[in-house]
């Protein structure tokens, strides 16, 4: 679109303004992790690399952090299979309740968490009788994790279209002959971004995990929350959350590469 | 910090706990309440032991290599400690029935209902030398044992005081009115507990300022003494500048100066940098407070630690370290002499007098804890319903 | 994929004719079924969602007819209407849903504004590389925990903090905490929820139909107006159920810097966590679940729900 030159700069400032906005915050927490005061207060009276010392010698944010790791890792998984069968299911067969099945996947992540996560709770203690854990969060989260694969994969679907599957399989190849030469290879961008998402999500998911996690598994954001209980903890916090920001750079720019590399002209 | 969640132990009364012991018995009041046999003699040790606990009393260096006073433990005794931590009792309380477990710290509320349910056994304090060193005033008190039978050995005890902003208040207030009756002078400045035990500070208020009412116990309050309560603190809520609930939020809001008066732990003060220009002060109504105990659960698959581990943390050295992490004060008398220089004056450890204004947390119920019979007194849901309505 | 696709293909070199293995004849019958293969798709997604979740939630509005046993805290089934009365006839519930509503439309109409010109740079003004820094730049801030986020925002706001530092040379005071503090935390941890998506949309409009427009004569304004917006009013809807449905259901952003407020999410938790009356917490989590099933209703006709 041919917009005029006062136009681009006035949207390019107001981008610059809201990144700025979202990245104060954040300012703060760096800042912080290298304070002396232990309540975080403004402006920092000292500064400090104790927090960052001790944040790496810290066992227990070390195991919630792979407890986090596994818990999003197979959430992930178990939503990327999910998902793409119904985005598939959905987007090349149209049947009766097509609809609902849609909302049914939304569902989870649309209602609110504590409503997810207080329904799950009781599910899984009065209903199946089972003791909260590893394996009740990894469900829970994989439940609402669905919708994102979901979504990526369908749009995916939809913009490919069918022509490539049906020369396949006029080709002579089998169902899963196609799917594995023809239709992943195109929806590969999709999952790793749906995947990403997925683990995102589930990686910072705190209110549906307060509910399903019982009290042996700690992952992170519990650990977080439960730190923010006990005394001098809350500048390791810091570290912690700026540590994860740093890493995190690692796994989005792939995605962005993958994404970039694939895409089609306008 | 676990007192983030509810309203915890308590001081109930005889009446509560008679009962109690007899709905649990069922009929058969003759038959001791708790599960299980006293032990004889402690035997050879399991290698292994389980504890329940709040969160900052069971700490093996993994959140702080410093904060580690299992380890010593298990070196001593070859238990193996594997601990669990819970948020509130009502949780401790289907955990230590799903079993499993040998060890429990519990609070008053908890505790009458574990020994009411046999899921503890009485204990033999003969075989807990370091019992002798425990305060008389926390001993055999009526949320720590039954029918004449030990239960619990104390832990540690402290009291929601006070604390105000020195430069608003240059003298120290004597009363809780500065929060209550006369906190219009800093609306928006006001901090109070944000759970519904909180109503027992207002009835203590009342218990003194409105003798009328016929208060006699702030956690037994019948229909009209909860209203009164309820209508002090909908006048407080109008001054409240934001309910706390979590020890970073009440630090942080004091030392910015966010708030100038409300409830708070010793423990908060001390982590407020010297220099700030706050103080905390035990009003003349009293306070409300909280005690914890340590028990054996009744079918502990390893009895021998478990009463090792009782030994144990209730031995000066380690009393000092756990209370001291937490922010209380030490059960036993000779845990000063291990905790660091000033602490157990800080907390008023051992002073009877001092520990005689406190109102141990305790959880209302049905049957009114000062003894009266003639009404029914407002339960926990009532008062959990009651909070939400002050708030709004 | 049409039904010959089982006769043998003509012999071709280089193409050999597969052989008449088991999984070859599966894969023939269900490409002449495709309602098996659309059965195999299905059922497990359907098993899991239905058993998982549905049972799930369908168990929890049926215990919002039962009642606690207070001294025990066991759930009894004496079927009543008494917590969905007390819900749908007490002052502070009306009160809080009003609050909590307020707050989400709040929450979501700030989002919405501010991602729009955002989004709308990055699809459409940015250079592909500068675009690809933008996402990257959007997307950080969500591995910063929740939870980090809230207090850095608590301690922005706290007197002293950085807005008091930057505005009183100026004479101005910070917000404070309070709900306005409620709504800036919140539209500040959804934000990046409500970009993408209106990303992604704007992605899709090609620039040649906005080059069509200019060339018909369309001015810029009118543009975005007639074209774009329509087009991009599924992702817009899809973004705001995010940040919607995440600030009606949020109890942990209020306490931190909500001040003395409360919201649907902390009745909820007071009931479920504290006083263990699961029928009445259950009673009122019915408020967010019907709120959010009339807004999905609503938007489900936009096809806002297939882009998410």
């Amino acid at each position: 679109m041919r917009l005029s030159r006062p136009a681009r700069i006035t949207l390019g400032a107001l981008t610059i303004a809201v990144l700025i906005v979202v990245y104060v915050p954040l300012f703060v927490v760096l800042v912080n992790s290298f304070s002396t005061s232990q309540s975080l207060v403004w402006p920092p009276p000292g500064f400090t690399l104790e927090w960052w010392g001790t944040a790496f010698q810290n066992r227990g944010a070390l195991s919630a952090l792979w407890t986090s790791v596994q818990v999003a890792s197979l959430a992930t998984v178990i939503s990327l299979v999910l998902g793409t069968l119904v985005a598939i299911a959905l987007q090349r067969h149209s049947f009766f309740g097509r609809q609902s099945v849609s909302l049914l996947v939304i569902l989870p992540i649309a209602l609110p968490g504590i409503v997810t996560g207080i329904a799950l709770n009781n599910a899984f203690r009065t209903i199946l009788g089972l003791q909260l854990g590893f394996f009740t969060i990894v469900v829970a989260h994989a439940t609402f994790c669905i919708v994102t694969v979901f979504n990526n994969v369908q749009a995916r679907l939809r913009r490919t279209g069918t022509n490539l599957e049906e020369a396949s399989a006029d080709l002579g190849a089998g169902l899963w002959t196609t799917f594995r030469l023809v239709t992943f290879p195109q929806l590969r961008s999709a999952l790793f971004a749906g995947g990403l998402l997925a683990f995102a999500l589930s990686f910072d998911e705190i209110i549906v995990t307060t509910f399903t996690a019982g009290v042996g598994t700690t992952t992170l954001p519990i650990w977080i929350f439960q730190n923010l209980f006990r005394p001098n903890q809350a500048p390791v916090v810091n570290v912690i959350a700026v540590v994860l920001v740093v890493v995190s750079l690692v796994p989005i720019y792939i995605a962005q590469r993958i994404a970039g590399a694939e895409r089609v002209p306008k | 910090m676990k007192r983030t969640m509810i309203g915890r132990p308590a001081a109930m009364t005889g009446i509560a706990i008679a009962s109690v012991a007899l709905l649990a018995g069922c009929g058969t009041t003759s038959a001791p309440s708790g599960g299980g046999e006293v032990a004889e003699e402690v035997g050879e040790l399991e290698g292994s032991v389980s504890i329940l606990a709040w969160p900052g009393y069971v700490e093996d260096g993994s959140n702080d290599p410093e904060v580690d006073w299992v380890s010593a433990f298990e070196e001593d005794t070859g238990c193996e400690v594997t601990s669990q931590t819970y948020g509130t009792s009502d949780e401790a309380l289907s955990l230590m029935k799903s079993g499993g477990y040998d060890v429990i710290a519990a609070s008053g509320d908890a505790t009458l209902r574990l020994i009411a349910g046999g899921d503890v056994a009485p204990l033999n304090t003969d075989l807990i030398p370091n019992y002798d060193g425990i305060y008389d005033f926390l001993k055999e008190q009526s949320w720590n044992s039954a029918d004449g039978e030990v239960y619990g050995v104390p832990h540690g005890y402290g009291a929601n005081l006070l604390m105000y902003n020195t430069e608003v208040f240059p003298e120290a207030p004597t009363s809780w009115s500065v929060v209550f009756d006369d906190a219009a002078a800093n609306a928006g400045k006001i901090t109070a507990y944000d759970s519904p035990i909180y109503i027992a500070d207002a009835a203590m208020y009342l218990m003194a300022h409105e003798p009328d009412l016929g208060i006699e116990n702030p956690y037994a309050l019948d229909e009209d003494q909860l209203a009164a309560a309820v209508e002090l603190l909908k006048g407080q809520r109008a001054n409240v500048g934001e309910y706390w609930s979590d020890y970073l939020k009440s630090i942080q809001s004091f030392e910015t100066g966010n708030i100038v008066a409300g409830t708070t732990w010793q423990v908060i003060k001390n982590s407020i940098p010297e220099g700030t220009p706050v103080d905390v002060t035990l009003p003349e109504e009293g306070v409300t407070g909280w005690s914890d105990n340590w028990m054996v659960g009744s079918d502990a698959a390893s009895p021998n630690c478990a009463y090792a581990w009782l030994d144990y943390i209730a031995s000066p050295e380690a009393n000092a370290q756990a209370t001291e992490y937490f922010g209380e004060a030490p059960s036993n008398d000779a845990a000063c002499e291990f905790r660091s220089e000033g602490q157990c004056e800080l907390y008023h450890a051992g002073d009877e007098e001092y520990a005689s204004q406190i109102w141990y947390w305790s959880t209302p119920i049905a049957e009114c804890l000062d003894g009266r019979t003639d009404v029914e007194c407002t339960d926990y849901a009532a008062w959990t319903t009651a909070w939400q309505e002050i708030k709004g | 994929m049409t039904s010959d696709a089982a006769a043998p293909p003509h012999q071709r070199a280089g193409v050999p004719v597969p052989r008449e293995t088991p999984a070859r004849r599966l894969s023939v019958l269900l490409s002449r079924a495709p309602r098996v293969r659309l059965g195999l798709l299905l059922t497990a997604p359907l098993f899991w969602l239905g058993l998982v979740y549905i049972a799930a939630l369908a168990a929890l509005l049926v215990t919002a007819f039962w009642t606690v046993d207070s001294f025990t805290g066991t759930v009894s089934i004496e079927w009543n209407l008494d917590n969905i009365v007390t819900v749908l006839t007490g002052a502070v519930y009306q009160a809080v849903t009003l609050r909590t509503v307020g707050v989400a439309i709040l929450v979501t109409i700030i989002d919405i504004v501010i991602a729009l010109p955002i989004a709308f740079y990055m699809a459409k003004v940015a250079s592909p590389r500068m675009q690809r820094v933008l996402v990257i730049l959007v997307l950080m801030p969500l591995w910063a925990s929740y939870l980090v986020k809230a207090y850095a925002w608590r301690s922005v706001l706290s007197e002293g903090g950085l807005i008091d530092w930057m505005v009183t040379p100026f004479g101005g005071n910070t917000p404070g905490y309070g709900l306005h503090a409620t709504v800036i935390t919140l539209a500040y941890l959804w934000l990046p929820y409500v970009i993408m998506p209106i990303y992604a949309g704007l992605e899709r409009v090609p620039d040649s139909l906005l080059e069509a427009s200019g060339d018909l004569g369309a001015k810029t304004w009118r543009t975005l107006r007639s074209v774009v917006l329509p087009l991009l009013w599924p992702a817009i809807i899809a973004g705001s159920i995010f940040s919607f449905s995440l600030s009606l259901g949020d109890y942990i952003t209020v306490n931190i810097v909500g001040g003395a407020s409360q919201m649907l999410g902390n009745l909820v938790y007071t009931n479920v966590g504290a006083a263990n009356n699961l029928p009445l917490a259950a009673a009122i989590a019915l408020i967010p679940i019907a709120i959010m099933i009339v807004y999905l209703g609503l938007v489900r006709r936009t096809g806002a729900l297939e882009n998410l």
